[in-house]
């Protein structure tokens, strides 16, 4: 058995075959996919064409490079960025988190100066916004937060307005249970998951916070097994990783079908070795992260999709009765009292070991990322021929740590040098992936929000 | 003067106006250069959202702000408490957010502004909402927001008699959308016209076939059979038809994964023996004989790690799970 993604290189077709009248016409979606498959081609022929040297050095994470990409940005933006400016939490976030998977401490003064600014961007009311003085978002909010826990210090931590927090997130909750992105602002799993996973990092989720929230995302999972952001919309990457981590953080992935969730999240990944978003399209970097930490999430859930598999497998005998449906593990009786420690979830699923091994490549997915998604003069993309810019550098380089870590089933030591592609120097900071910050810091922030 | 559109200090309605700037702070962070005519639209912006003033002028400076950066959904905000406030035709505005919509077809506040207003104009501006998002189709036939919306239209003020014809029109020109594909569930499962999936279902299952037959490698079809029994197992094994085309299928290519895959499942769900089946699981043991001795099942996903390399892990895993819960 050969593991290694070098067993299928794509074949990089020529889209100019569809000129011959005898073939039928290709489509749109054809077409634009020959041409990324020829592209990504191209580069790994020359990854098995090259001698053992250049070899190693193609495979090799460049690390200054991308410090020297993400650094400059959290002081200043060229004006092409205005376009932002209503998501300047974010634009911190993309570059402090990269960098403490880097490795890369922040000077003291740069890191208080980001405190002082998220501090503007807290709304009076709780919260934070994308910029000062503009309306509290609860995807800025997330971003915000998260940039904080991966500071770190007391005084990052602190300046967080816990109570006035849980008072805007239950005003952003709607009568179906799920969250509104800001005051008459837009429904969807990915304001749920933002909210789930700040209040959970902070330690105020709660029984009402929480309820309605799982039932919501299991409303948006579609007949293809994934996740989309809205009931009956197109399961998505982005939106599976945000209802998945969601409820594994209130302790309800049994409300999803999780069979069907890991067979659609195992057919992303395609023969460029990345993964795409949604079934026929483009590969991209960025879903890395969003589709590999998804998967990654099932291989400690194991005991939950078991049970589901037997259920929907155990109706051999052909009958009318609907006995196959999944769903009756839904309705498991949940607690309803407030006495649940819903903080734990998030810790204890970090402290479980893997019950089993990845699920995806996990070493064809660091291929695409260090040859398909680094850029030279640092900073990482979507794919070949497209620019770097920040949210592709945090979340590839989010993807690599996941991939690098995935093969691993004792949480307490470190990945094997088989599961890191490339030197061993390659090796990422661990994450805690359902929030998608380093895990030692994650450590610090809990410790930090059960004594308060 | 020599600015074909002057900035708002040169409004006649402002002059009582004192900008104010934003407050970044002594050494702000992420501090984004700002070209004069962006900045001094905020100053203005900020001035009036500060007061809370709901006025034409504001209304105007709102529509600059949005022009400049359409993804600042405080602005958004503040221009839909205006609206509301002044009473202002929501036609007009529709035609605004459009023509915003058209250079930035992927913007969350766009959609959800657009939302808001449809749900105000009520049913008779369904028709109108659906040749937009099909007009932004035409340009990207995937586009998220636009499918989101068109939903939620289609739900909210109706519409549904053409639906899916324009599904189908879709699949034609490109068989590989799988958004045209989970627009056609949506229809065929939700539509008041149709009778639901329960009624659909048979001719559904001839439609999707005769697409898998034509493109064994697409995988969107395949998916949309399989949900076209999401739930009831049972009866996807009972319908010879989804057997028949793996077999089909897998007499031309017996290597194809998505066939595999679903034979798989029926295998895992009870799949009666027949001869089709056996001379399938005959070709395939005879180019691995190291599966003569595996149940069917467990032979599939023998051939599925070979011939699906990407996802070795994935079908050891599943062989494995088998052998356990069997």
């Amino acid at each position: 058995m050969d593991p290694s993604p070098q067993s299928t290189p794509p074949t990089g077709d020529d889209p100019a075959a569809a000129a011959d009248p005898d073939l039928p016409r290709l489509t749109v979606t054809q077409v634009e996919q020959m041409k990324v498959e020829a592209r990504v081609g191209d580069i790994y022929r020359s990854l098995f064409g090259a001698a053992p040297n250049t070899k190693s050095i193609m495979l090799e994470l460049w690390r200054d490079q991308h410090i020297e990409y993400l650094t400059p940005g959290l002081r200043h933006m060229g004006p092409a960025f205005h376009v932002l400016d209503a998501n300047r939490p974010w634009l911190c976030y993309w570059m402090v988190h990269p960098l403490a998977l880097l490795d890369e401490a922040l000077d003291d003064d740069l890191e208080n100066d980001i405190i002082d600014f998220l501090a503007r961007c807290q709304d009076k009311d709780g919260g934070y916004s994308g910029g000062p003085g503009q309306l509290p978002h609860l995807a800025t909010t997330y971003a915000a937060v998260n940039t904080l826990v991966t500071i770190g210090s007391e005084r990052a931590l602190s300046s967080i307005n816990r109570g006035n927090l849980y008072n805007f997130m239950l005003q952003m909750k709607d009568v179906s249970g799920a969250f509104r992105m800001h005051d008459g602002g837009e429904i969807d799993v990915r304001a749920s998951y933002t909210a789930i996973s700040v209040a959970s990092l902070v330690n105020i989720l709660d029984f009402k916070l929480a309820k309605g929230v799982g039932d919501y995302i299991a409303r948006c999972q579609t007949y293809e097994g994934g996740i989309a952001g809205e009931p009956y919309a197109e399961a998505h990457g982005g939106y599976t990783f945000c209802g998945l981590a969601a409820l594994i953080l209130l302790n309800e992935a049994e409300k999803v079908d999780l069979p069907s969730l890991i067979g659609w999240v195992a057919f992303r990944q395609g023969v460029e070795c990345g993964f795409q978003g949604r079934t026929n399209k483009l590969v991209d970097g960025c879903y890395s992260f969003w589709q590999g930490a998804a998967i990654a999430f099932t291989q400690k859930l194991i005991t939950i999709v078991d049970k589901q598999l037997k259920s929907s497998y155990s109706c051999k005998r052909p009958s009318g009765e609907d006995a196959c449906s999944t769903s009756s593990y839904g309705c498991t009786a949940k607690k309803s009292s407030s006495a649940v420690d819903y903080a734990k979830f998030g810790f204890d699923f970090i402290q479980q070991s893997n019950q089993i091994g990845p699920l995806f490549h996990n070493i064809a997915l660091q291929q695409y990322i260090l040859l398909c998604s680094q850029v030279l003069e640092g900073g990482l993309r979507d794919k070949p021929g497209k620019n770097r810019d920040h949210y592709h550098s945090c979340y590839c380089l989010s993807g690599l740590a996941v991939s690098q870590y995935s093969a691993m089933t004792d949480t307490g030591s470190c990945p094997l040098p088989q599961h890191v592609l490339g030197p061993y120097s390659n090796l990422l900071e661990p994450i805690h992936p359902l929030y998608n910050v380093v895990l030692d810091k994650y450590h610090t922030a809990y410790e930090f929000f059960s004594e308060e | 003067m020599e600015h074909t559109k002057s900035g708002p200090s040169s409004w006649p309605e402002l002059a009582d106006v004192v900008p104010v700037p934003q407050d970044d702070g002594p050494s702000p962070v992420v501090s984004i250069a700002y070209r004069d005519d962006f900045r001094e639209v905020m100053d203005y912006f900020r001035a009036l959202y500060l007061t809370g003033e709901r006025s034409p002028r504001a209304l105007r400076l709102t529509a600059e702000a949005i022009e400049l950066n359409p993804g600042n959904y405080t602005v958004w905000h503040f221009r839909r408490l205006i609206l509301e406030s002044l009473d202002f035709d929501l036609l007009e505005e529709m035609k605004f957010v459009e023509k915003i919509a058209e250079c930035n077809p992927k913007n969350y506040q766009i959609w959800h502004h657009k939302r808001w207003l449809a749900e105000k104009l009520g049913p008779g501006i369904a028709n109108k909402e659906h040749e937009f998002t099909m007009k932004i189709l035409a340009i990207d036939a995937k586009n998220y927001h636009a499918w989101s919306h068109r939903q939620w239209v289609l739900q909210a003020l109706g519409g549904w008699e053409t639906e899916l014809e324009y599904c189908d029109h879709l699949l034609k020109e490109d068989v590989f959308n799988n958004s045209a594909w989970n627009q056609r569930y949506f229809v065929i499962t939700r539509s008041p016209f149709l009778g639901g999936l329960a009624a659909m279902r048979d001719s559904e299952v001839d439609y999707t076939i005769e697409a898998i037959l034509a493109n064994a490698q697409n995988e969107s079809p395949w998916r949309y059979l399989k949900g076209l029994y999401k739930g009831e197992n049972n009866l996807l094994v009972e319908d010879e038809r989804i057997s028949a085309v793996c077999f089909k299928v897998l007499k031309n290519d017996w290597t194809c994964v998505f066939a595999l895959s679903l034979l798989l499942d029926l295998l895992c769900t009870g799949l009666q023996p027949s001869d089709e089946l056996r001379s399938t699981l005959e070709t395939i043991r005879s180019s691995h004989p190291e599966t003569a001795d595996d149940d069917p099942a467990a032979a599939v996903c023998c051939i599925l790690q070979k011939c699906d390399p990407l996802r070795v892990n994935y079908w050891s895993w599943f062989k494995d799970t088998l052998s356990q819960i069997s």
